[in-house]
């Protein structure tokens, strides 16, 4: 018997030690090859002259989502979907159970549907706050000219005190920790069935968010009036919102109820031509036949545009087939508010921009406002409502599953789902027309148009950055390029070249928040 | 009296949800703000490159790096933070194991292309135009990354230290991952910063787990009203709570739907997806092949199921030919 | 290194006549004496098979199979013993139901069904031995090697070898 030279415990650690070491993951290396310039890059190309020729948006990635989700459960979809954007998962669950509504061919009951509605407006009231108060909002509530270390959320607080910046974080919180309550969470959540939600709500349920929804419609009425301060009492605001630099004339589109009124759970869709005139309105079933996705090989994104209009390119004005969406859209393609508050600052806010409809960019983000009282009156209704308590809050579904289309409108404008099972509820295929990419072609316009307006001759001064940022910032796009984040900087890089391309200078905002301009030797 | 410790924050193949989940903290970010100096948060920064390249190798103390590497440049940036940072963390299921976006790995990159840019009942695009090719702008100036297709988890391009598990981390296990990392006993590297146990051992329903589980189906959750207080796996679904890490109180199942896996697991597992099939398979009671693969019928999709945030750290981390 | 140019080139060129590699766990009740029998019974069969002997079926966990393909087996073979005679009652029931799992799974990653298999061999049958792998090896020289270890760039090794002393028993 040979000798055991090592204490047989050392022996069985080296050996478990080194089947780990089998074990340890494959490492990768990635040549880098081309230099991307970040999650969202613009490229502005001069003339001979100085003067811009074109500037695109470029969205460099792409993830696949409607490819990869064939072969998952259609059940799946909802938690699946809701990745695509981590600021508006709620929406993309949303849109994606009320699909399987449709593929499964089930109506929920009263109960569920009430719900739903109540958890999405919860929703709406927080993720619009953030984007006021954290995003876009900072343009003017500290100014488009203040320095840009100060034009973010710790700028709103210096403007506005801190009190009201702490009532900003406990709604959001508050809000938030409901979401969570009913949907399990709030960032990706996962209540979202066929025929209704996944479990019950409760009186005690009940009282929180109805204590949450009137603090919510002071908190939304407030902001209204601090907004009426800090923006419309300023002549130079209201000059910058009605500029032509920020103005398109397109089709616009939006959710409305029964009575034309916006409505951001369910609905028709409606579309107004870019003189406020009602163009069509359907179901969300015959979007097909309405809304077409145009493709640049410039970019990963696909540009909506109307079907029946043919593709006619990045114009707006009497020959466009470009429409929008979004608050100010859904504002102009409806008639009024549901709730009587919003009601009445709809009506200000048309009598003030001069009738219906308002083509100013800038406006979003008044519109915004209006659609947080909304949603905060609208909640404080469902909320009240004990048909909510109903035991009856699933149905579940007896059809063979075949096809579906779900709709809603995100805070960016509307979304809509649609699936392809086969007879055991396998998705086959899906089409995902997502809110962001309806604005895309004017996205793309205001890039282009506020980047001809500014440089002028090769000059490429520093607050060219900012003012294209804003016409950006207002639509308030759902993908990790555009927003304006803590503290204030941001990720989109803008390079202009001259004809033959040579970068001639670039600007990117540092991250202490000021302005990067480089020139190459 | 030294200076704040250096942190920082950044995103590559992103959905946004990790940010946001930073900002949820709402007032305890403000104590790690006392307690740090946060030099990159939450923002891509492949702008000012160059002040990072500038900054000495290790002076972050940690990067919390979440997204997956999909592109050259994400990698590239993973590596230069690597370098310039002592502690490298994997924030979230995405850098941690690929995430959602992983399962475009069970597809080759073509057929995505050509789902997304040529088959779509709404694409228009009779000119057969795909983007990421060379062909972008008139003067041929402009040009997009190529699509790679591949999703990476970040440790599959450079060394992590730590991992902070969940898509998103949620609160509890992000205010714990900081502090643990920002005190005096930092854990052994390559730690999972969360407890290393499986999901169950937290969740409210344990009581109710018998201790043989024996079904003849299970069931999809829109089959069946689910009980709100029974074991999600006895009922017939898909929990995989026995082979997912703990950290997360349950919040899936606190909302009456199961575990989905998104914490990864446990240690001492290579590969979650097997091991979640593994222990769903146990619970087949049929002992007759004919039956067990009638009652595998009720399982419609094992590798969307089992692996679906962690397709890229797979033992097979792509589907042949991808 | 790799670049964008040869992103989806192969990075391994296995000749087309290469033999297949099947990685087969035999369980040491019954299985592997089988083998053994074949062995001294002078049955001649392929050499493809590198056998790892297990306890029992039920010892395999689905991870040794995807780490058998994943570092380059073009199959893997599951012997145990027949239903009713496992040495640990239960232990070839559990395999079965996580083998019938797993190869679903194994088809959904394009691994086609040839490649992984189960197969109920006692100690006595050594011809049974012989037929099995004659036969997976003829099917799999037809579909070809699998190659799923087909690496993007060379792996890095960042660890050390960890400190292993010899044992000897």
């Amino acid at each position: 018997m040979p000798d055991v030279t090592i204490p047989l415990e050392k022996a069985w650690q080296a050996s478990a030690a080194k089947a780990n070491e089998e074990y340890r993951r494959q490492r990768i290396t990635i040549d880098p090859v081309t230099r991307l310039e970040g999650h969202g890059n613009i490229q502005v190309f001069l003339d001979d002259a100085g003067e811009v020729d074109r500037a695109y948006f470029q969205v460099p990635e792409l993830r696949g989502f409607e490819k990869f989700v064939q072969g998952r459960p259609v059940e799946d979809m909802p938690q699946i979907t809701s990745r695509i954007c981590g600021v508006c998962p709620m929406a993309h669950h949303m849109a994606a159970t009320k699909a399987l509504d449709a593929v499964y061919h089930v109506v929920p009951p009263e109960a569920a549907r009430k719900l739903r509605e109540l958890v999405y407006c919860a929703f709406m009231v927080e993720d619009h706050s953030l984007h006021f108060f954290y995003l876009g909002g900072p343009d003017f509530v500290v100014g488009p000219d203040a320095p840009p270390a100060r034009r973010n959320i710790l700028g709103v607080i210096a403007a506005v005190g801190s009190e009201r910046a702490k009532e900003v974080i406990r709604i959001r919180r508050q809000l938030r920790e409901l979401m969570t309550l009913v949907a399990g969470k709030a960032i990706h959540p996962v209540f979202g069935l066929p025929g209704g939600v996944a479990k019950r709500f409760t009186p005690e349920m009940q009282s929180q968010f109805q204590a949450a929804a009137e603090g919510a419609v002071v908190f939304a009425t407030s902001t209204l009036r601090l907004f009426e301060e800090t923006v419309l009492g300023r002549r130079d605001y209201l000059d910058l919102i009605t500029s032509d630099d920020y103005t398109h004339r397109t089709f616009y589109m939006g959710l409305v109820d029964g009575a034309n009124r916006v409505n951001f759970y369910d609905g028709q869709i409606r579309l107004v031509t870019p003189q406020a005139k009602e163009w069509k309105k359907f179901a969300a079933e015959d979007y097909a036949s309405v809304i077409a996705e145009h493709v640049e090989p410039w970019t990963y994104a696909k540009f909506c545009y109307l079907k029946p209009l043919g593709w006619k390119g990045f114009v707006d004005g009497d020959d466009t087939s470009v429409f929008s969406v979004a608050p100010l859209a859904r504002l102009n393609a409806a008639d009024g508010m549901a709730t009587p508050l919003a009601d009445i600052e709809y009506r200000r806010f048309f009598d003030v921009l001069g009738g219906k409809p308002v083509h100013h960019t800038l406006a979003n983000h008044w519109a915004r406002l209006i659609e947080i009282l909304y949603a905060a009156e609208r909640m404080r209704e469902l909320a009240g409502d004990n048909t909510l308590l109903d035991p009856e809050y699933r149905v579940l579904p007896t059809a063979i599953p075949t096809e579906g289309v779900g709709v809603v409108e995100a805070p960016r404008g509307t979304l809509i789902h649609h699936y392809h099972t086969d007879e055991h509820g396998i998705v086959q295929r899906a089409n995902l027309i997502v809110a962001t990419q309806n604005n895309a072609a004017r996205i793309a316009m205001s890039v282009d148009k506020a980047a001809k307006g500014l440089i002028h001759r090769g000059e490429v001064p520093e607050g060219v950055l900012n003012r294209i940022e804003m016409a950006f910032r207002a639509y308030d796009p759902c993908d990790s390029c555009a927003t304006h984040a803590l503290p204030g900087t941001m990720p989109i890089r803008i390079t202009v070249r001259s004809r033959e391309g040579h970068p001639l200078a670039s600007l990117t905002s540092g991250p202490d928040g000021n302005i990067a301009s480089s020139r190459p030797l | 009296m030294g200076e704040k410790p250096k942190i920082a924050f950044y995103w590559c193949a992103s959905c946004g949800g990790c940010e946001e989940a930073v900002v949820d903290l709402a007032e305890e970010v403000l104590d790690v703000v006392a307690a740090a100096d946060i030099v990159f948060w939450p923002v891509a920064l492949d702008y000012k490159r160059h002040d990072l390249e500038q900054m000495q190798d290790g002076s972050i103390l940690v990067t919390f790096l979440n997204g997956a590497i999909r592109t050259s440049e994400q990698d590239d940036m993973a590596h230069l933070l690597r370098q310039k940072s002592r502690y490298l963390v994997a924030f979230g299921s995405c850098s941690q194991m690929g995430g959602v976006p992983g399962l475009a790995n069970l597809f080759t990159r073509d057929s995505i292309l050509q789902q997304v840019y040529l088959d779509g009942p709404t694409t228009e695009n009779s000119d057969h135009v795909l983007p990421g090719g060379p062909s972008t702008d008139a003067n041929g100036n402009l040009t997009l990354p190529a699509f790679s297709g591949r999703v990476h988890a970040l440790d599959q391009v450079v060394e992590v230290d730590y991992y902070v598990p969940g898509c998103p981390p949620l609160r509890r296990i992000i205010t714990r991952a900081v502090a643990t990392l920002l005190g005096d006993h930092p854990p052994k590297e390559g730690t999972v910063l969360a407890p290393d146990q499986a999901l169950c051992t937290e969740c409210p329903r344990m009581e109710s787990k018998p201790d043989k589980i024996a079904l003849k189906q299970f069931r999809r959750p829109h089959e069946i009203v689910i009980d709100e207080a029974q074991c999600l796996l006895a009922q017939g679904l898909l929990c995989l709570g026995p082979s997912t890490r703990a950290g997360c109180e349950a919040a899936c199942i606190k909302g009456n739907m199961p575990c989905t896996g998104c914490c990864g697991a446990p240690g001492q597992v290579r590969d979650q997806g097997a091991k979640a099939l593994s222990a769903i398979a146990s619970l087949i009671d049929s002992q007759d092949e004919a039956e067990i693969v009638q009652i595998l019928d009720t399982i419609p999709d094992p590798a969307g199921t089992f692996y679906r945030y962690s397709v890229p750290a797979a033992l097979l981390h792509a589907r042949r030919g991808v | 290194m790799l670049n964008a140019a040869n992103f989806d080139k192969e990075s391994h060129a296995v000749p087309e006549t290469a033999e297949p590699r099947i990685v087969g766990f035999f369980c040491t009740w019954c299985t592997y004496l089988a083998a053994d029998l074949a062995g001294t019974s002078r049955i001649k069969y392929q050499p493809n098979v590198r056998v790892v002997r297990v306890m029992c079926s039920g010892r395999i966990d689905p991870q040794f199979v995807l780490d058998a393909f994943a570092h380059g087996a073009d199959g893997v073979l599951i012997g145990g013993c027949h239903p009713g005679d496992c040495h640990y009652q239960q232990g070839n029931y559990n395999c079965l139901r996580r083998a019938l799992l797993l190869s679903r799974l194994l088809r959904q990653m394009g691994i086609e069904e040839e490649r992984f298999r189960v197969e109920w061999i006692s100690a006595a049958e050594g011809e049974r031995v012989r037929e099995v792998i004659d036969d997976m090896v003829a099917k799999l020289r037809k579909l070809g090697p699998l190659q799923m270890n087909r690496r993007l760039a060379p792996e890095i090794s960042s660890a050390q070898e960890p400190a292993c002393e010899e044992v000897t028993v």
